[in-house]
Formats: structure tokens, C-alpha cells, sequence
């Protein structure tokens, strides 16, 4: 809900415009916090569950923080940049935010980071957006990442497919936007070092509906399709992939079985089962922090997914980060919010998933976990854990300068030609 | 071959989906020489009802009626309520359906939210059936909705030539005010000609939501769908839009299938290629004033 300012705050906050510079915030005001995802379109679940990710950390501090009591703003995006950039400019220039957390969505995270560099007096931490360049080309100063993105997502997929599943030649289907471009870059660095070739790189607009054409043309000498899609497009894939008979393997980006997906009404999702993917969690994962998380989700949510989603973990550790830092400087931003920033940068944030640190771009180091779809035995599925990849970095720990030469995540890099 | 071959029937399943929304539409445009820009809205609503019908009931076939009868019975209120008051007035229901598909958007996005649905269709259409002549398989269902077009293809074929109503709506056509000065209830006319044409959609928004899944925004897309459709076809003629549907649902398959790139350009590229030429669609005649 958004909760209209009242008239006291909207005098106090003219007061505190008319004497801009020397003041800081006074305790005893809101803090203002927006966050933005996506409610709308494509991602629409997975935005529902990022929302349920935000309101937990907001609930784990009792709604205040330092004794400043925490007003929230929401706004939604459809995933399009442009729907997500006029949102936080709502947020920002309307609601006067100090904290925006969001967005949700690859191509939505640049958008936003671009936004940041032109309002240095607000905070910006990200939603879930995992496209690489939002922390690695032109970082903005004042957008921290504490989340994970798309090619830190996908460390040790590419050993783990080619070496224990033996699939040795796939084809990769993906929607055409940054996120699964980082993706495929990520999961193409290890599996063709190791030997492993791809037969055709298919890009689909987001949002596409009827995959029959993508599907007739899919290459047939192949071992499995990696799919880098989410939300209701690999559920229309899913569907009509096995309308026409199709039977080869899947290994998943990071949100096409996540739990929005394992937990979507429709028919069976029985053929997902021993799909390998990797990324920020695994739903079984016997961690005691984990596990508290999850029930305190369940909780709070009975409508919610069976386990917290990706989306749901993401917005949590991003809005965690924030009110942490907040308490350790004592709800005071400082001038220019530097105190906030410089708690932000230094933070060594406890998350159900390990100790999660932000490097030189504020971008987030964290345990990445490898897992492969299994029923519940009750009709349910879930990511169980094989493997934990410790403290990947944004480069795969590769030097920067190595990294970099290879030019960003993109459309046509890694190029196919060089996997074959 | 077998890309050919499998792209040419998912131009033309596609197509079948185009004819059964865009018939409707075109229908309605025929005889009130009404552009109803809310076609799209009774097509998502009517997947939508039929969804919930579907989860209530767990028969898709059900779903399949209830949401085809809630839209013919919302086309007869929306021509006797609102289009009764405003017969030849294009502009202003050119406005009021663009503002009822608004209001209609919001109103279903806050019921059914944003979320994606998917129906599990029935056994006897789910898998794939072998090709005769072809080692190919093919889905049954969206064979199956080329059936359901062509099968309603030639019932309204029949209906507007070899019934008693039909010949009064293609006389509606013609001259609308001879027809009512030599004693036909036009208003009766229009509202069972909007019903049959809304609950087309309704139709075509079950059996579309069935595989291609029903989330926001699919009114729009269908909505600009039926346009092109008889646009190229010729409006008001339902010969026109099954030549259109085939047209544009060819083109988009075989555009998605050998040059995704520019996927989106060559739907539009016929769409002013016909304009520019033949304006009034393929087999349309142009509009008398």
C-alpha cells in the first residue's frame, strides 16, 4: 500500500529543503523507503515474490530502524526499462525517497542504475536485476548490489552439466534481453573451457507467446536445451515443448525453475524433474539461519510459493543490507548519505545464505549453489542441492583485466562460433 | 522440408486463432459499421471466465461454453446499453470502446492479478498426432483449433447466406434503413449480431488462453491482431478476414522460423503494402457514405 504523506511530514520536509546542506534527517522523522518491482506482465509472480522478500526484512526490524520509524512507497514496472526508469522517478522525484530498492528485472537494472548517476542524494540497492553491466560498466557510486547477478549466477553449472550429467552438446534458448545474455556468458565460460559445445544460440523476444517455429527449428543432435527464460514464458515454452513430442533435457537459467516456475498453477511440471540450473539458493538447504528463514516465510505467507523464491531472497538480502547499515550509523545518512554508504560498503551482511560483501563496484561476493529439480513426494518440487560454489566474484575469479578483455555479457558474446 | 512443412501448420493454426477472434470483429463491423476497440477485452475476459469456470468445475469443455456464452450475453448489454445511443457516431465509439477496454483492462488486472494462467486441456486433445504421408508429429490441439475455425468458418458462411437472419443482416449491409422501413426489428438484429460476434471472442480467448496462456496485455495483442487481420482482408467480409488470418499467420510463423530478427516487421509490411494499393482490404469493397 502506498501511504499518502501526511501533511505534518510534508511541512517538516520543506523546512528541512529550506535548510538543505546543514541538516541531517532528525530521529524522530520517517525514514522513506521505495521499492519497485514487478507486478505487471511477464514477471508478474516473480515481482509478487520479491515484494514478499522486501516485507520480511521490513518485518524482521519491526518496521523501524534506529528508532525512525520506516515508510514504505511501492511502484511497479512491467520489466521494460522505460516502465521501471518512470516508477523510480516517481519514487524519487514524488515520494521523495532516501532508500530505493529495485528493480526487478536485467535490462530494468541498467535503467535504473543510469537513473542513479543523475540523483546522488538518494540510495539506491538493487531489486533482483542481474544484468552485469548495471555493476560493471560505469558503476554508479550510489547503486549497491548485494545480490548476486546472472553470470556469478551460473558458476559451476557448466562443470557440473558437463561432468556429471555428461551432456556435452546443447542448444541454448533465451529471451533477448541482458540478464540471460549474462547468463549464457557465465555458463559458456565453463562448459566450453571444458570441452562442451553449443549448437545454436535461439533469442526470442520476451514475451513471446507461441514457440512452435523456435521449437521446429530447435537443433536434433544435441544433449540437452539450456533455457535461459522465466516467468510465463518458459511455462508457454514448457507446454508446447511437450505438445510437439519434445524429449530432450533441460538445464535451467537461474529463474526458469526457480519456485515462481515449481510452484505455477497449470499442468504437471513433472518433466522439469533432475533439471540442473544454479544460483542464489537451493530451497533444501539445511542451514539453521536457512531454514528459520523459510519457516518465518512460510509464516508469513501461507498463500505464498511452497519455498521463498529467488526473487523473494534477492529483494530480502538488498533491503537487509540497507536497514542494517541504517541501525550501525544510527538512522543518521550523513551529509550526502556518506555515513549510509561508507556502513554500506564496509558491511559484512549475515544473510540466510551465507556472509555476503560488496566489492570496489559495490557489487555483492556470495555462495552460489548448484541444484537439480526433485519431487517432494507430494506433489510438490523443489531445487535440492548439489554442490555450493564459495565466494564467486563478478569476474569468476578471473583478474579483472582478463575479464574485461573479453568485452561484456551481449547478444552475440561469447560468440558461438568459438564453442563449436 | 520439415521445418517447411511444420512452420506451415503453425501458420496456419495460427491463423485459425486470427479467424476466430477477428471474425467476430469483423461481423459487428459489417452490419453497425461499429470499430469496437473493446474485441480484445471480450477476448481475454472470456479466457479469464472461462479459467475460472475451468478451476471451479475442473471441465475445460465447460470453460469453453461458459466463456463463450458470458461474452455473447456481455455483447448483447454492451450494444443495448451503451452502442444503442450512439448508432453512427464513429468517433464517439471509437472513444467510449477505447475507454471500455481501459476500464475493462484495470478491472480484470485487479481480479485475476498479473500472474500468467494456463488451462490443462483434456486427454482427448492433449500430445501429438502423427502426419499421414510424413514421419512428422504434430500437436492435436492446435490442430484441433483449425478444425474449431474452419468449422466455424462455415457455419457463419451458412448462416449469413442460407438462413433467414442472415439474410437480413447482409441486407443490414447493404442499406439498414430500407431494411428497418420494411419491417425488421434492427435493434434485435444488432444485438444478436454483437452477440454472435462477442462470443466469438470469448471463443477464441478460451481456446487461445489454452496454449498460448492468458496473462494482462493479451487484449491488446489480440486487438491489434484482429485489425490487421481485416484490415488486409477487408472489413466486414468474413471470406476477407479467414484470407487475412491465413496471411498474417503465415507470415509471422515463417518470419519467427527464418528470420527471427525481423520478426516483427513483416506482419506490418503487408499491412502497408495493402494500404497503400487496396485500401479497402482484399476482397472488401470500399465504404459507402
Amino acid at each position: 500500500m502506498i501511504h499518502k504523506p501526511l501533511a505534518t511530514t510534508a511541512a517538516s520536509a520543506l523546512a528541512l529543503a529550506m535548510t538543505i546542506g546543514t541538516t541531517t534527517a532528525h530521529a524522530d522523522e520517517p525514514i522513506r523507503i521505495g521499492v519497485l518491482a514487478t507486478l505487471e506482465g511477464v514477471f508478474a509472480a516473480s515481482g509478487q515474490d520479491g515484494m514478499r522478500g522486501f516485507d520480511m526484512a521490513v518485518d524482521r526490524f519491526d518496521g523501524e530502524v534506529a528508532g525512525r520509524e520506516i515508510q514504505v512507497y511501492r511502484a511497479s514496472s512491467d520489466a521494460s526499462p522505460d516502465s521501471a526508469l518512470s516508477a523510480a522517478r516517481r519514487l524519487v522525484e514524488n515520494d521523495e525517497v532516501d532508500i530505493l530498492i529495485g528493480p526487478l528485472s536485467g535490462s530494468e537494472g541498467i535503467a535504473v542504475k543510469n537513473y542513479a548517476h543523475e540523483q546522488p542524494q538518494v540510495t539506491f540497492l538493487n531489486g533482483s536485476s542481474a544484468a552485469q553491466e548495471t555493476t560493471l560498466d560505469n558503476p554508479a557510486e550510489n547503486f549497491f548490489r548485494f545480490s548476486t547477478e546472472g553470470v556469478q549466477w551460473q558458476a559451476g553449472l557448466g562443470t557440473y552439466v558437463y561432468e556429471e550429467k555428461g551432456y556435452e552438446r546443447v542448444a541454448i534458448l533465451a529471451e533477448d534481453y541482458s540478464f540471460p545474455y549474462a547468463q549464457i556468458m557465465g555458463f559458456m565460460t565453463e562448459f566450453c573451457d571444458l570441452g562442451g559445445t553449443v549448437a545454436e544460440k535461439m533469442f526470442v523476444p520476451l514475451e513471446t507467446r507461441d514457440y512452435s517455429s523456435v521449437i521446429a527449428r530447435m537443433p536434433q543432435d544435441i544433449d540437452a536445451i539450456y533455457t535461459v527464460m522465466g516467468g510465463s514464458d518458459i511455462l508457454n515454452f514448457l507446454e508446447q515443448y511437450q505438445q510437439m513430442g519434445g524429449e530432450a533435457p533441460l538445464i535451467g537459467g537461474s529463474i526458469a525453475v526457480d519456485q515462481t516456475i515449481l510452484s505455477a498453477e497449470g499442468p504437471d511440471r513433472d518433466y522439469l524433474i533432475g533439471t540442473p540450473t544454479s544460483g542464489p539458493l537451493a530451497d533444501d538447504w539445511d542451514d539453521p539461519e536457512f531454514v528459520a528463514w523459510q519457516e518465518r516465510y512460510q509464516e508469513m505467507f501461507p498463500d505464498g510459493l511452497g519455498s521463498p523464491g529467488l526473487f523473494a531472497h534477492a529483494y530480502y538480502v538488498n533491503t537487509l543490507a540497507a536497514l542494517t547499515a541504517l541501525e550501525e550509523v544510527g538512522g543518521e545518512l550523513g551529509d550526502g548519505h556518506e555515513a549510509l554508504r561508507d556502513a554500506l560498503q564496509n558491511l559484512e551482511l549475515d544473510t540466510p545464505t551465507g556472509v555476503v560483501q560488496v566489492d570496489h563496484n559495490r557489487q555483492a561476493i556470495a555462495d552460489i549453489f548448484i541444484t537439480e529439480v526433485s519431487s517432494d513426494g507430494e506433489g510438490g518440487l523443489y531445487n535440492r542441492v548439489v554442490g555450493v560454489v564459495e565466494g564467486v566474484n563478478q569476474t569468476l575469479g578471473f583478474p579483472e583485466e582478463e575479464f574485461l578483455a573479453n568485452g561484456f555479457a551481449a547478444r552475440d558474446n561469447p560468440p558461438v562460433e568459438e564453442c563449436q | 522440408m520439415t521445418l517447411f512443412l511444420l512452420t506451415l501448420l503453425n501458420g496456419l493454426t495460427l491463423a485459425g486463432l486470427y479467424f476466430l477472434v477477428a471474425s467476430g470483429f469483423s461481423l459487428v463491423f459489417g452490419l453497425m459499421r461499429n470499430i469496437n476497440l473493446a474485441h480484445g477485452s471480450l477476448y481475454l475476459l472470456g479466457g479469464y471466465i472461462g479459467y475460472s469456470t475451468f478451476r471451479a468445475t475442473g471441465s475445460w469443455e465447460l470453460g469453453v461454453v461458459v466463456g463463450t456464452l458470458s461474452m455473447a450475453a456481455a455483447g448483447v448489454l454492451l450494444q443495448y446499453f451503451i452502442f444503442r445511443f450512439m448508432e453512427g457516431e464513429e468517433l464517439r465509439q471509437t472513444l467510449v470502446t477505447i475507454a471500455l477496454s481501459i476500464v475493462a483492462a484495470d478491472l480484470m488486472l485487479w481480479y485475476w492479478g498479473g500472474t500468467a494462467y494456463q488451462f490443462t486441456t483434456p486427454d482427448w486433445i492433449r500430445g501429438a498426432v502423427s502426419l499421414p504421408f510424413t514421419p512428422l508429429r504434430y500437436p492435436t490441439y492446435r490442430l484441433a483449433i483449425l478444425v474449431a475455425a474452419v468449422v466455424v468458418g462455415i457455419a457463419l458462411w451458412l448462416f449469413l447466406n442460407r438462413t433467414r437472419i442472415g439474410m437480413m443482416v447482409r441486407a443490414g449491409v447493404d442499406d439498414k434503413d430500407m431494411l428497418a422501413a420494411s419491417g425488421v426489428n434492427v435493434q434485435l438484429l444488432f444485438c444478436v449480431t454483437f452477440a454472435i460476434g462477442a462470443g466469438l471472442a470469448g471463443l477464441a480467448g478460451v481456446l487461445g488462453g489454452s496454449y498460448l496462456s492468458l496473462a494482462p496485455g493479451e487484449d491488446m495483442r489480440f486487438l491489434l491482431a484482429s485489425l490487421i487481420v481485416v484490415i488486409v482482408g477487408g472489413m466486414g467480409s468474413i471470406v476477407g478476414a479467414g484470407i487475412g488470418a491465413v496471411l498474417i499467420g503465415l507470415t509471422e510463423q515463417f518470419g519467427l522460423a527464418y528470420a527471427p530478427a525481423y520478426a516483427p516487421v513483416y506482419t506490418f509490411l503487408i499491412l502497408v503494402f495493402v494500404l497503400a494499393f487496396r485500401p479497402q482490404g482484399i476482397v472488401g469493397r470500399p465504404l459507402q457514405s
